[in-house]
């Protein structure tokens, strides 16, 4: 069944074509070289003429070389002995251990149906007021971290892995820097999270189309364990790399971009990894974080854009400080009204604050003088940003709430606040 | 149709695939293709000498060359029927529930099954007699769905006169049984039953004709009814950066607006949102009919990461279910969330038929479809005299919360009233975030026209005086302008900001608007004086505290006329005052 074809027509970027009949589409093939072989994935198929991506790239490929179709799309291993292990964009084991080959399972599967889904309400708590108590993660949301290059995406994301109350963390880097990737290994291995860690590591060395399995890989196996009851965190970092290499393949192919290069498909592909967070009903969950860095700091570039419309809500990451406006958790309000009766309108109340502060800030930079009132402000918006924004404050989601009754008793008078009535008479400071 | 029709596929392209045929094809015809056990649908959109070129409803992972798709020579169609109503479908009308029943978590390819029961009996009673002279549309009895009669009626796609041979007694049947048999003027006899298909991208025009439409259609959503009025039958969209609350505002809507039926089509967006949707609807009571809102809705849902071929047809088949339901007299809503993910799916078809692209790489014909789509609803004339209506409202996704681009500004073009949202509203946390200087409609509302243009100009004038404020800072103000100022603000805070999580306030009924509108006016255009902007501000904060915590109370209650009295109280302290300084400057004087 295993046909060998040894004479490739054409090589376009990473894309190559050859002549072959009975091949089926997202078929898997391998590619052999002088340096070696390589996994080929059929994206085009017109009449005999068979276009395939190559993950290790076309470089070095002569068209007398040997394309030999496996007879099925990629697969991964799944099972309990993958955790601990560091394995890379093609699912080979990047450590040293044993190849995994057994209960293969199919990836990029089938999308949940909705009517299975169920409201998520249980919080994960992270113990960093900016998230717990404005824009409370909850299990099963997907959330990316918008960012810019330098900012501490990668800390955030190893810092959340390892607070949040899961079973499981599985990290799925593409393009990671080496020593991003060592980061996360020693963090990880210094928490104690490393033997119920998975990692699909693709590095910004390895080839670029690689990096195109890294999320699918990722979910298709923590998609497995949540089946199997478990509550899985997958991280992935960076997925502007990720659209970045579907990019590369589809002006390779041809196809009229849409905008800024990016295939017209960008928002359904993105779509597709992002909706595999889901809580299954009598099992487990799936929660996704992903960092997608925003070249230019531009939130309206197409992979921070589109991806802000897939996910619910985003984190932004800004100055080393998870950025008050613009951060949302579109899923806090299923679970913040069982916290405590205060939670939301301290959550609301203090950003409407921290708005008018920013603003009052932007008068006096223009040397406007201060009224009062705006004194109070600036009072307010320096204790908010040290005491609340600060990546470094680490306190449950409870004092966080006691916290920021304190601070906006130290500025202002309750009727200044814009507060319920009630709510101020019960957690109003007193004295 | 003894020899089906065949082709087999040539290429694939994603979710395109080219097929040769033989036989002759129809344009948008469905076709199924085969592989292994499953049948996978798909359509008809481009038709070459002779290949095919058809867009798959599925995913095309394993397909190859040469494999047999057979025709169907049927466009793409919805069956219409009684049990429609309270359904969860995808974007091809298979019922989700039903095929989670059987196949579990995920979605199966290739997995169709009945839109709606072909066993259930339904109790028919009918209203038209032997003899009668019907058209397509016409209506010949009825059976009970939930809470409305659902009309049985003539197919819309029969033309011209047809009488009435004999009409089934009242009693139980199932859809497909017949119950009533006309015959055409060459007197040949044709059984009609409750149920019959439709193809979706035909509007459906059984009706006397489309007139203007011009009662309000209430959302309890005081900016919507209050500043930028929808009527019944007519359509709006609700264009915004992600994050500023377009599916929120959409889900109050779907939930509170005073129609008889809502049809919501979740195109291309998260799975989380309808899931609340789909839980929460059965749990909730409808206040108009007691029953529970499920009864009054049906779900189109097909998320972003299901096929997205569908998506481009889920749009359609909800128009349809709503058309259909509209020619029963009733008054329907559909809400399209989002229409830019629709265009979306498009522009990756177009790409793959690889037409000349136009703007931002949508296809050339993006205007029109979007403007078809528009154009079915209306508020109509049935043939019975009697009116329904069918609403759009639908929401846009532009890319960089930029309206400049293409969907948005097409979308703009068609229709009535434009909802916008605003990202500095979202991010101040105000909800609805629709920014009340920038929209508009061109329908009438529950508030007379002029006093609406009055509450307008304060929200403008004060959003001037706040302009020149971040210009010449707040010591720069006259204390006249600061008011205007602080009056914007008011307004703003205690009526155009609704808390959508609160029961009371986020559902304000049209008396309880009108009334609480009336009296901001007052407040709005009372003279203030005050010696200080200081004073001001701290009069308006105690107001605005005054007026939010009213908000939170319910209109019939003793506590409402309490805290109306302390707002008064409230407004009368500054009042006073001012009479008590000018007798001061009046005995100085002397």
């Amino acid at each position: 069944m295993k046909k060998v074809y040894n004479r490739i027509l054409s090589i376009v970027g990473n894309v190559i074509s050859v002549r072959a009949e009975g091949v089926s589409n997202e078929e898997l093939a391998e590619v052999k070289t002088k340096r070696g072989t390589s996994l080929a994935k059929v994206i085009k198929l017109d009449n005999d003429m068979v276009s395939l991506q190559v993950f290790a790239g076309s470089r070095g490929i002569s068209t007398s070389d040997e394309v030999r179709f496996l007879g099925a799309p990629m697969k991964v291993s799944f099972s309990e002995d993958m955790l601990g292990r560091i394995f890379d964009g093609s699912g080979k084991p990047r450590d040293n251990g044993p190849m995994l080959n057994e209960n293969m399972i199919e990836i990029g599967g089938p999308s949940v149906n909705p009517s299975k889904r169920i409201i998520p309400k249980r919080m994960i708590r992270t113990n960093i007021p900016m998230i717990d108590v404005f824009n409370s993660l909850v299990v099963s949301q997907k959330l990316p971290i918008f960012s810019i290059s330098g900012e501490p995406y990668n800390e955030l994301l190893a810092r959340i892995a390892l607070q949040a109350e899961v079973d499981m963390i599985i990290l799925g880097g593409i393009g990671l820097k080496f020593d991003e990737y060592m980061y996360f290994r020693d963090k990880l291995e210094k928490g104690g999270a490393l033997s119920r860690s998975i990692f699909f590591i693709h590095t910004a060395a390895d080839p670029v189309v690689e990096g195109l399995m890294v999320p699918d890989l990722s979910l298709a196996v923590a998609e497995q364990f949540a089946l199997n009851g478990k509550d899985v965190l997958v991280l992935l970092t960076d997925m502007t790399n990720f659209a970045d290499a579907m990019k590369e393949i589809a002006i390779t192919m041809e196809q009229v971009p849409s905008n800024r290069g990016y295939p017209g498909d960008l928002y359904t592909q993105l779509a597709s990894r992002y909706e595999k967070a889901v809580d299954f009903e009598g099992a487990g969950s799936l929660t996704l974080l992903a960092v997608t860095t925003m070249p230019g700091d531009d939130v309206t570039h197409p992979v921070p854009d589109n991806t802000g419309y897939i996910t619910e809500g985003q984190f932004y990451l800004r100055n080393g400080r998870i950025e008050p406006f613009g951060s949302l958790s579109r899923l806090k309000q299923q679970v913040n009204k069982d916290t405590r009766e205060d939670h939301r309108a301290i959550m609301d109340g203090m950003i409407q604050l921290y708005a008018q502060y920013l603003e009052t800030e932007e008068k006096r930079s223009m040397g406007f003088r201060m009224s009062d009132w705006d004194k109070k402000l600036l009072k307010y918006g320096g204790l908010f940003e040290n005491e609340m924004m600060d990546l470094s404050v680490n306190i449950s989601l409870e004092d966080a709430l006691d916290n920021g009754w304190g601070i906006l008793n130290q500025c202002f008078e309750p009727d200044e606040t814009g507060f319920r009535s009630e709510l101020i008479e019960k957690f109003w400071p007193k004295s | 149709m003894a020899n089906v029709n065949k082709g087999h596929i040539t290429a694939i392209n994603g979710n395109m695939i080219a097929v040769a045929f033989e036989d002759s094809i129809i344009q948008n015809e469905v076709g199924y293709v085969l592989i292994d056990e499953q049948r996978l649908k798909s359509e008809v959109i481009k038709i070459t000498d002779d290949t095919a070129f058809m867009q798959v409803y599925e995913i095309t992972k394993g397909l190859k060359v040469g494999d047999e798709v057979e025709f169907t020579g049927e466009m793409l169609s919805v069956t219409l029927g009684p049990g429609i109503l309270s359904q969860v479908y995808d974007g091809l009308q298979n019922p989700l529930p039903a095929i989670a029943e059987g196949y579990g978590f995920f979605l199966p390819r290739g997995v169709v099954l009945d839109p709606i029961s072909y066993k259930k009996k339904w109790h028919f009673t009918p209203t038209a007699k032997q003899g009668d002279v019907v058209y397509g549309g016409s209506i010949v009895g009825w059976v009970p769905e939930g809470v409305f009669e659902h009309k049985i009626m003539i197919p819309f796609d029969f033309k011209g006169e047809y009488t009435v041979e004999s009409v089934q007694k009242e009693g139980d049947y199932n859809i497909t049984e017949t119950v009533t048999v006309i015959k055409n003027a060459k007197s040949e006899k044709i059984n009609i039953s409750m149920s019959f298909e439709w193809p979706v991208k035909i509007p459906i025009t059984a009706y006397n004709q489309k007139l203007v439409p011009t009662e309000p259609m209430v959302t309890k959503v005081r900016i919507i009814d209050t500043f930028f009025p929808v009527c019944k039958g007519g359509t709006y969209c609700i264009p915004g950066p992600f994050g500023a609350g377009k599916t929120v505002l959409q889900q109050l809507t779907s939930r509170y607006a005073d129609v008889d039926i809502v049809i919501i089509a979740a195109c291309g967006e998260r799975a989380g949102e309808v899931v609340e949707t789909l839980r929460e609807f059965p749990e909730l009571i409808d206040p108009q009919t007691g029953r529970s809102l499920m009864e009054r809705t049906i779900i189109i849902c097909n998320t972003s990461s299901m096929p997205v071929a569908a998506r481009e047809a889920s749009v359609y088949t909800a128009t349809t279910l709503g058309e259909y339901y509209r020619q029963m007299g009733l008054n329907v809503l559909v809400l399209a969330d989002s229409t830019s993910r629709w265009a979306q799916a498009m522009r990756e078809l177009s790409g793959r038929l690889e037409e000349i692209p136009g703007e931002e790489a949508f296809p050339a014909y993006l205007e029109s479809r979007i403007a078809e789509f528009y154009e079915r609803a209306g508020y109509v004339e049935l043939l019975d005299g009697s009116h329904g209506s069918m609403t759009i409202g639908g929401t846009v996704s532009p890319a960089g919360g930029n309206f400049e681009e293409p969907v948005t500004q097409a979308t703009l073009k068609v229709v009535g009233a434009f909802h916008g949202l605003s990202q500095a509203r979202a991010d101040a946390r105000k909800f609805p975030a629709i920014g009340p200087l920038e929209s508009w409609t061109k329908y009438l509302g529950i508030i007379p026209d002029e006093r609406v243009k009055d509450a307008h100009h304060i929200l403008r004038r004060g959003n001037e005086v706040h302009q020149m404020m971040m210009v010449v800072g707040e010591e720069g103000t006259s204390t006249n302008d600061f008011i205007y100022y602080l009056k914007g603000e008011y307004l703003d805070f205690v009526y155009l900001q609704q808390n959508g999580y609160d029961p009371v306030d986020a559902v304000s009924d049209p008396k309880r608007q009108q009334y609480v509108f009336d009296k901001i006016y007052d407040i709005l255009y009372t003279d203030f004086h005050f010696d200080s902007k200081k004073e001001a501000r701290h009069f308006f904060n105690e107001l605005r505290q005054l007026t939010i915590d009213w908000n939170y109370i319910k209109m019939e209650t003793d506590e409402f006329k309490v805290q109306e009295k302390n707002i008064d109280k409230h407004i009368q302290s500054a009042v006073s005052k001012k009479a008590d300084k000018n007798d001061l400057k009046r005995s100085g004087n002397k």
